[in-house]
């Protein structure tokens, strides 16, 4: 999508405010030109239209046009207007005109016509409101109330032609032909955009799909969309199976537990996948609710999908150990999407999930757990559902986390639905019994770019968190956790206060024996400098000899050649 | 006089019929239209018609009310009910059956408008 900003001359878009599709579609439809919107009955396309053009007017002051040729105009006010559209009030500001052409069951036809009046009756619309976008839905009606074929092609060239004139955006919806996209081949009409709707039902879903068949001048996915119709509209999730390119980040996110962030070198990557696995009651959702809470702390926003408990229960669960998920839940930091998995099928889940990412913008995104999926379903279409999620959340730099149940037996290195080759880190929750007692250990089986450790940690749930306590490993190599572990520590202690005693004798002998070294020395030393001092002394009365002998030897001189001179 | 249905018997002469003709400005169609009307009417309905000749180039709003698609569109509005033809006229057979001119007999097969 950013290369379409970088090229000199691009297609100018017009953004639809569909949920997900301006996304797909590099920014919208192509202003100024028409497109074809082509799909069976009840596949959405009368939807997409008029949430085409209410968002044009609601969200980027652009008045419009919708033309039926099928529905009254009272009739489709009230379809939408559980979705909150008030068609009624749009007309009364003028900002919208509805028109419904009827068509006269069987008309006599003498002699050549055109269709210029209906020309004349769009004009005076797209002027009345100064509208910018039309839609035209169900146009093929057209071609059943008239009988001559060609000069309806003729005019449907007009029309578009025409519309591309006005410079107005529009959509032309048709129904599905058997082997082509509309019943009268008019694809060969508008060249410019054909977009095809369609409604599947496989493995028990039923699925909606948009594919955009053709869009000249832009760079397009060329996929199938999944989309949903929900509560809200219409809705397009932007996730593709194609190119697994996204940007990926060095940041770390906190897993809100210490000494996890410091076996996995500062915490997870921000925007990766994280996986924890366990059996029932080892500590998943503990995980879970560590890094919410400290994302929350960070000013981050969370979403939780919680598929098997209700977040009040979650709440209070988590605050046994010390975790406060209530205040950030207050704060609107972190919110829940608590639904039951059998409620609807995956298609819907994933749909509602997809519309909560987009609207609430979260920057991690837990769903708790991600095994409730499964009951009723194929693995292979959770599989399939889940890799569209995981999709999601890192095309928007969302890390995320999923805990899954095992079954504990043999299937620990396995989940249910073969994720672990999805997700960047997988941490293994597993139960010991050892000495009696079921205490809970850790392993990072699986860590993309961070050098881990291979050994399990005790993980142990206290009032202040989760603590993860290093591994004790006895004489025979067998792991000693719980109280087998508090025992051994006691002896540890115990042994280390025997040795450091031993060690304290031993520094004390040796400091009695410096003491006498140091003795030794001083003695040593005086006796030295002693002996120096006589050197010295003596060394001094040498000198002063020598001194007094030159002096007597001078005198005598002096004397003698005094005497001498005297004497003359 | 006898009224079968919603047409009228050619032999009564009392009720005046009312025609209105769509068209847009002095296109070889409408100005064909008119003229193929005219013709109709005086041959049919000698002195037992009224014509309007609506140019929606002239008065472009008129095309909402009437909703009109076509061009030319004749609208026969008396007697009732109302009756449409679009196209320059130029069939003149398939004017009077839309227009209903020609009498109907019921054992025609071709009846569509009783009510």
């Amino acid at each position: 999508m950013s290369e379409e900003n970088s090229l000199p001359n691009q297609l100018e878009k017009c953004p639809t405010g569909i949920v997900g599709f301006d996304e797909i579609s590099g920014g919208g439809l192509p202003r100024g030109r028409a497109c074809l919107l082509s799909g069976y009955a009840g596949t959405g396309k009368s939807l997409f239209s008029i949430e085409f053009i209410v968002h044009g007017i609601e969200d980027y002051d652009e008045h419009g046009v919708f033309v039926s040729f099928e529905e009254a105009p009272n009739e489709l006010a009230t379809n939408v207007a559980s979705l909150g559209f008030d068609l009624a009030k749009l007309q009364e500001q003028k900002r919208l005109r509805l028109m419904h052409i009827e068509l006269p069951q069987m008309m006599v036809e003498s002699g050549e016509y055109d269709l210029k009046a209906l020309f004349i009756r769009l004009s005076c619309a797209v002027e009345a409101v100064q509208a910018k976008r039309v839609v035209l839905d169900g146009i093929e009606n057209l071609f059943s109330a008239f009988s001559d074929l060609s000069i309806l092609r003729t005019e449907f060239r007009r029309l578009v032609n025409w519309l591309k004139e006005q410079e107005l955006t529009a959509i032309i919806t048709t129904e599905r032909g058997r082997y082509e996209l509309s019943r009268h081949g008019l694809e060969e009409y508008i060249a410019d955009c054909v977009i095809a709707l369609d409604l599947r039902v496989e493995n028990q879903l039923a699925t909606r799909r948009l594919r955009i068949v053709k869009y000249r001048g832009s760079a397009h996915g060329g996929d199938e969309y999944p989309f949903v119709l929900d509560k809200s509209g219409f809705i397009v999730m932007p996730v593709t199976s194609v190119g697994l390119s996204y940007d990926v980040s060095r940041e770390k996110v906190s897993s809100g537990i210490a000494d996890l962030d410091y076996l996995l070198n500062g915490g997870y990557f921000l925007g990766s996948s994280v996986l924890v696995t366990g059996t029932s009651g080892t500590g998943k959702s503990s995980i879970s609710a560590h890094m919410v809470q400290q994302a929350c702390k960070e000013g981050k926003r969370c979403l939780y999908v919680a598929m098997e408990e209700s977040p009040l229960q979650i709440q209070r669960n988590m605050s046994s150990i010390g975790i406060d998920l209530k205040t950030p839940t207050d704060a609107g930091l972190l919110r829940f999407h608590a639904v039951r998995p059998t409620s609807h099928g995956l298609e819907k889940h994933l749909s509602e999930i997809t519309t909560e990412v987009l609207r609430f913008e979260p920057e991690v995104v837990i769903i708790d757990p991600v095994s409730a999926f499964a009951i009723g379903v194929s693995d292979e279409t959770v599989k399939l559902m889940l890799v569209r999620a995981v999709d999601l959340f890192k095309s928007r730099g969302i890390t995320a986390l999923f805990t899954c149940l095992t079954s504990g037996d043999m299937a620990e290195e396995t989940t249910s639905v073969g994720l672990s080759s999805l997700v960047d880190t997988w941490l293994l929750l597993r139960n010991f019994e050892t000495g009696g007692e079921r205490t809970r250990g850790l392993y990072i089986c699986k860590s993309r770019g961070i050098a881990h450790s291979n050994q399990v940690r005790e993980f142990v749930m206290t009032d202040s968190g989760v603590h993860l306590e290093d591994v004790i490993l006895d004489e025979n190599g067998k792991i000693l956790t719980g109280s087998a572990r508090i025992l051994h520590n006691r002896m540890k202690a115990v042994e280390n206060q025997i040795q450091k005693d031993g060690m304290d004798r031993q520094k004390q002998l040796l400091e009695i024996k410096r003491q006498a070294l140091e003795a030794q020395i001083s003695i040593m030393r005086t006796e030295f400098e002693r002996e120096e001092k006589e050197i010295f002394a003596q060394l001094e009365r040498e000198k002063l000899r020598n001194h007094a002998a030159i002096d007597a030897i001078n005198e005598i001189a002096n004397l003698r050649k005094n005497n001498t001179i005297s004497k003359n | 006089m006898e009224l079968l249905g919603d047409f009228e018997l050619e032999d009564d002469g009392t009720i005046i019929w009312y025609l209105r003709l769509y068209i847009t400005g002095r296109s070889a169609k409408s100005l064909n239209a008119i003229a193929n009307l005219k013709k109709i009417c005086d041959e049919y309905l000698p002195n037992r018609y009224e014509m309007e000749v609506i140019d929606l180039v002239a008065k472009p709003f008129l095309a909402e009310e009437a909703q009109i698609i076509a061009i030319p569109t004749l609208i026969r509005v008396l007697p009732e009910p109302i009756r449409r033809v679009i196209g320059d006229l130029s069939d003149r057979e398939k004017v009077l059956l839309g227009l209903e001119v020609k009498p109907i007999l019921p054992n025609d097969g071709v009846s569509n408008s009783l009510k």
